[in-house]
């Protein structure tokens, strides 16, 4: 009797005090919708325009109407975004992460994959240089590829174009390894095609039939081989470093609610020495992780600094920065505890979903991915990619260091003149 | 250093928690401020730490106005703020050295500095033991440790002895003694009227943010309405009649029965005392119990706002 009643008074005691909060409890309800809305709006079926298109390089070294015709179909495929280009420019961009695969067609393709469609010889070699980093991308492009190559090269001998027809139908004739009666048919088919003129399906006469060229699939960075691991520390430093940052801020909170901080604002130093010294600490331990993370990846997962060190280094400060600034931003604006904690927590995940941490960002709607480009968790991101894995220069992480820096500042600013220093006074 | 206060004045929103204090604080003596519960008197030491802006009014520290937050001349201030700031998770030691370079102390001079705080209240032997590791009474002492590393010329101590058990409230007296004796100004804020009586030199009673008394405490009792309190147990309890008829009695300001005991209020207890014996002898009620009571802080406080102190 007396135990039950004991019992409802500490559930009511916690449940009271956590409804008590009502930023916490708005927070706490609107974090599962918001992400749950955000991945389901990801990966749902949306109509194609809207759909991001995967940045590729077509290199046409082959030149051959089959070549072109390959080409002009992956230009026109809603999922790609083309761009025609040479070999080593190709390679460059993808090495360093714009592009997100380059497709050569090398010279004589178009007539050994007319060899192999039907004459039985060997598939025509096609280089797909993709982005280790996002590899699901290698398996999009290599299935466009053959879609678009099989259509091509079958739309070509329906076209009835007749030398075309006549290289065709004789290659079919010598080769002794098809079946005959699909030879057969086959031969009637095009025969009839160059008598008439008429088309018939592309997909009757590809059956059966076996892509006419081989992928030889190359990842591409300018540094050593792939690390799978380099993307996932890169992402997950960030992510929990931006949590060590916000736990900072609210340390702040409670530091204020227990009034330490109006202890040690009553020694002779300045509220800015305060700040910058809260800052400080942050970075520092930001670094500290950093460096840690990274050491470990370093020692068991053979992650390498491919790019500059300096740059390396210029990256984690900047990024530093950026987490200490948060942090201090999440002080100054910050109100009751659990709700501060709540909020910054969403807007941590977010960021970090942005930036690319967890889901490829090739799966994220056009707008989104232009979205992405002004996310600083991306940056950070980009940046340890760029100097790891990648093996860029310096000089590829001027832009990402310069952003964190100057978003920092702004950060940095915004919580020093919005802190409210009598409040906890 | 001498610390006057003048005419300050704090309002949070429709509150007056501080509304023209004035007083001032010599150096050797411990002035008590003194007040009940949201009187005022933390808000009014937060102002003279410079951690709150006045509304108005000012703050003088040896004759001079503290000029902004990182002002040198914050380190003759001292604060042992009412609640715990404390690091609760490192060392005491670690604690107080932090709080000493706050205030420039470095090498040598700070870790002498901090043996001798750890040793005027007693903490010596527990300097490695984080405080959360700490009975209250050890925290409190702490918390006032702290605030003695750079010895302050004027120290601001807010309700230093909250939840304090009787050993450490003892080592904390001691302590701001020998302050005093060595020549610190102390302004001390409790809401326990016998700490004043017992430690202060002289008590600045505060209400609703206004000053309403500011003296010595033997004057401020001398001076208060109402001398001595006699309390008597009789068998059987006077009646109505019997009590209105004992306030007739020279010597006598007033009687009551308070909880069965006669309560005799005395303009002068020489007069009264025989003559309220005499009495109620006289009509067959027998005495059990009785004593006397000089005048205190409370009845002060009672005269000054028609409340008890220890009201809520
Ligand atoms: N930060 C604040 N915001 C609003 N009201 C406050 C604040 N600090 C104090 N007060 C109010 O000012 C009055 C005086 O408070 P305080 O100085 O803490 O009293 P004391 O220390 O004597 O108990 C109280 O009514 C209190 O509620
Ligand atoms: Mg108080």
């Amino acid at each position: 009797m007396s135990a039950a009643t004991a019992f409802r008074a500490l559930v009511r005691k916690d449940v009271l005090t956590f409804v008590r909060d009502r930023r916490a409890l708005i927070v706490s309800v609107l974090t599962p919708i918001l992400i749950a809305a955000f991945f389901g709006y990801l990966f749902g079926e949306r109509g194609g325009g809207e759909r991001g298109r995967l940045p590729v390089a077509v290199v046409d070294e082959d030149g051959s109407p089959l070549s072109r015709a390959v080409g002009a179909a992956l230009a026109a495929d809603p999922m790609l975004e083309v761009e025609p280009s040479a070999a080593a420019r190709a390679r460059a961009a993808v090495g360093a992460g714009r592009l997100r695969a380059s497709v050569r067609l090398p010279a004589g393709f178009g007539a050994a994959a007319r060899r192999a469609l039907v004459g039985g010889g060997p598939p025509a070699p096609v280089e797909l240089l993709y982005d280790p980093s996002q590899s699901m991308v290698k398996a999009v492009v290599a299935g466009l590829l053959t879609e678009h190559v099989m259509q091509a090269a079958i739309g070509e001998l329906a076209s009835g174009a007749p030398e075309a027809v006549d290289a065709t139908l004789a290659d079919l004739r010598g080769n002794a390894r098809l079946d005959p009666g699909l030879r057969a048919d086959l031969v009637r088919v095009l025969e009839a095609t160059r008598s008439l003129g008429t088309r018939p399906g592309a997909a009757t006469a590809a059956r059966g039939l076996a892509p006419p060229f081989a992928l030889a699939d190359v990842p591409v960075s300018a540094g050593p081989a792939y690390n799978s691991y380099a993307h996932a520390f890169a992402g997950m430093s960030v992510q929990f470093i931006l949590f060590m940052g916000i736990d900072a801020g609210v340390a702040v909170l409670t530091q204020r609610q227990l009034g330490l901080w109006r202890r040690l604002r009553a020694a002779p130093v300045s509220r800015r020495t305060l700040l910058a010294a809260r800052a400080t600490a942050t970075l520092l331990i930001a670094l500290g992780i950093l460096a840690a993370v990274y050491l470990v990846a370093g020692l068991v997962f053979g992650v390498r600094i491919a790019g500059s060190p300096a740059g390396f280094v210029a990256v984690c400060v900047a990024f530093a920065a950026f987490t200490a600034a948060a942090g201090l931003f999440v002080a100054a604006l910050g109100r009751s505890v659990a709700a501060t904690r709540g909020l910054a927590t969403l807007v941590v995940l977010l960021l970090v979903m942005l930036g690319g941490a967890w889901v490829p960002s090739f799966v994220f709607p056009a707008w989104l991915q232009r979205a992405t480009a002004f996310v600083p968790t991306r940056w950070a991101v980009d940046g340890l990619d760029a100097m790891t894995w990648r093996g860029l220069p310096a000089e590829a992480v001027l832009l990402p260091v310069a952003g964190l820096l100057a978003v920092a500042l702004v950060l940095g600013a915004l919580a020093t003149l919005c802190f409210d220093w009598e409040s906890d006074a | 250093m001498s610390l006057a206060v003048a005419d300050l004045c704090k309002r949070y929103g429709a509150v007056e928690a501080v509304a023209g204090v004035s007083f001032e604080a010599a150096p050797g003596a411990i002035l008590g401020l003194l007040g009940p519960n949201g009187a005022g008197k933390s808000t009014t030491i937060g102002l003279i730490a410079g951690l709150l802006r006045p509304d108005r009014g000012s703050v003088r520290i040896a004759g001079r106005e503290l000029g902004g937050d990182a002002d040198p001349a914050k380190r003759a201030l001292g604060l042992v703020p009412q609640e715990l700031a404390l690091i609760d998770e490192l060392p005491a030691r670690v604690n107080l050295e932090i709080f000493g370079a706050l205030y420039g102390l470095a090498g040598r001079e700070l870790r002498r500095r901090c043996d001798a705080a750890l040793d005027a209240v007693s903490l010596a032997d527990r300097a490695a033991d984080p405080p959360r590791q700490y009975s209250g009474g050890m925290r409190r002492r702490l918390n006032l440790a702290c605030a003695l590393l750079h010895e302050p010329a004027v120290l601001l101590l807010d309700e230093p002895t909250v939840g304090v058990d009787p050993q450490s409230r003892h080592a904390i007296f001691a302590t701001l003694a020998a302050l005093r004796d060595a020549g610190h100004t102390l302004v001390y804020t409790t809401h326990y009227m016998e700490e004043v009586e017992k430690l202060c030199d002289r008590v600045v009673i505060i209400d609703h943010g206004r000053v309403l008394a500011d003296d010595t405490v033997a004057r401020l009792v001398a001076a208060a309405p109402g001398g001595e309190t006699l309390t008597l147990d009789y068998e059987p309890a006077p009646d109505a009649a019997a009590v209105a008829a004992l306030s007739m009695l020279p010597g006598v300001r007033s009687a009551a029965l308070e909880a069965g005991r006669l309560v005799v209020s005395c303009t002068d207890i020489g007069a009264a005392a025989p003559r309220v014996l005499e009495q109620l002898a006289a009509r067959d009620h027998h005495c059990r119990h009785l004593e006397s009571r000089a005048p205190t802080l409370e009845d002060v406080f009672l005269s000054l706002t028609g409340r008890s102190l220890r009201d809520p």
